[in-house]
């Protein structure tokens, strides 16, 4: 017989019932030869018996109502965060009909893609464009070390779009946080306080590859697009069609990385 | 969503079974498992793709852990004095109940980290692999910790007291 060495961990699993049948044996016949271990193992069987058995009873009981996950769920489509009713908004003003419908239930629970995208989008300008003290955190004459920064944190290159032509000027840019991993904002500005964001980061999942879509939310609007599994979402308080020109510009400048 | 439903609401029993063990009070437990759900159906896009059993331990396992940190800066234990036996397996008959009653008396005894690989191994029905995921530990401690567990519950049940910290395991500590 030319047996692996019985060790500790085989004992446990030997407990919990985790073994392969052959390795089983080995063990079972190793504690046949070791009385004093046996009784040992023999006592952890006993315990793991006694504690399944006191605590059985707890799960059979029925549960209460604040348990039931369908309610759970229900409750959290139906709670009336700014958040999820922007989300349905948007897909509303998206997608709008029988698509919107259908997909609403999936949506609401947790946004995806594009859609997530613009909804962190359009957190970000919210927070950060009516701010005076700091609305960006490396400005633009650092922005060398600005697009170093973001480039490392996306593992991915990132190009500051220069929308210069479109009359808006690079204040600077920030990390910000969102559900789906950090993200590069990049803030701009006009001559008569008019603000716009640029927004980029890794697709997670879906969306890899996603053509421009407008993306609305009361007097902000914005336009969503990705790239070879980046993603960008420009938004700003200004009609749609005076964005959408501005929005294929960091579109056709990112396509030159 | 529906899948979530699939997947989840079979456990929501063991999720509970968990928490009581843990907190031992039935109140206390069940608002553990509501908000390990609530997280559960918030975050369930972001869960990867191990199994869902250990993704939803470890929510719920995270949050009665700062639980227990809570309590412990506050100075306020939840000890044994504090539930009554009701919280306990209540199908039960009197005389099993007594009995089930003192083996997890003698589970509360352990150190938490003892008790928490306990649970999760022997009655949870966890792997290894899947016990040191929600415990964020290598699988080395795991087995480790699992070893301290068994000898000191042992020692617990046989009667064999001494002051906590002044237990010589069969096995050396790793």
């Amino acid at each position: 017989m030319n047996h692996r060495p019985i060790t500790e961990d085989d004992l446990h699993a030997y407990v919990d019932l985790a073994l392969e049948p052959e390795r089983r044996a080995e063990v079972a016949a190793y504690l046949d030869e070791h009385p004093e271990i046996a009784k040992r193992i023999g006592a952890f069987s006993d315990q793991r018996d006694a504690l399944r058995a006191a605590l059985a009873p707890i799960a059979d009981e029925p549960l209460p109502a604040e348990l039931n996950l369908s309610r759970i769920i229900e409750q959290r489509a139906r709670r009336p965060s700014i958040a999820r009713w922007a989300v349905a908004a948007m897909l509303f003003l998206s997608i709008g009909g029988v698509g919107g419908w259908t997909m609403r239930g999936e949506q609401l629970a947790s946004p995806e893609g594009l859609v997530a995208l613009a909804q962190e989008a359009n957190a970000s300008y919210s927070v950060y464009a009516p701010d005076r003290v700091r609305p960006v955190e490396v400005r633009a004459s650092d922005s060398a070390e600005l697009v170093q920064w973001v480039s490392d944190r996306l593992h991915r290159p990132v190009k500051v779009p220069d929308l210069a032509s479109s009359g808006y000027r690079l204040m600077g840019g920030r990390l910000v946080a969102t559900q789906h991993g950090p993200a590069a904002m990049f803030m701009y500005d006009d001559d008569h306080g008019s603000r716009l964001v640029v927004m980029t980061r890794p697709m997670t999942s879906v969306d890899q590859n996603a053509p421009m879509t407008p993306q609305s939310q009361g007097d902000v609007a914005g336009f969503a697009w990705a790239d070879d599994g980046l993603g960008y979402s420009l938004v700003g308080r200004a009609a749609p069609e005076s964005l959408r020109p501005i929005a294929n510009e960091v579109r056709k400048q990112a396509r030159q990385i | 969503m529906n899948d979530m439903l699939l997947q989840v609401e079979p456990l929501i029993p063991a999720l509970r079974r968990y928490a009581r063990a843990l907190v031992r009070n039935r109140a206390a437990a069940d608002d553990l498992v509501q908000d390990c759900l609530e997280r559960a159906v918030s975050r369930w896009q972001q869960r990867g793709d191990g199994s869902v059993r250990a993704w939803l331990f470890s929510i719920l396992h995270n949050l009665a852990v700062d639980q227990f940190r809570k309590l412990a800066a506050r100075g306020r234990h939840v000890t044994i004095d504090e539930t009554s036996e009701g919280h306990f397996g209540e199908a039960a008959s009197q005389e099993y109940r007594v009995m089930y009653q003192d083996v997890l008396n003698k589970l509360a005894k352990l150190p938490e980290e003892q008790r928490t690989v306990l649970l999760l191994v022997a009655v949870e029905d966890l792997s290894y692999a899947d016990a040191a995921k929600v415990l964020r530990v290598p699988v080395g401690t795991v087995m480790s910790r699992l070893s301290r567990a068994r000898e000191r519950l042992q020692q617990e049940i046989e009667g064999i007291t001494g002051a906590s910290g002044n237990v010589v395991p069969l096995r050396s500590m790793k």
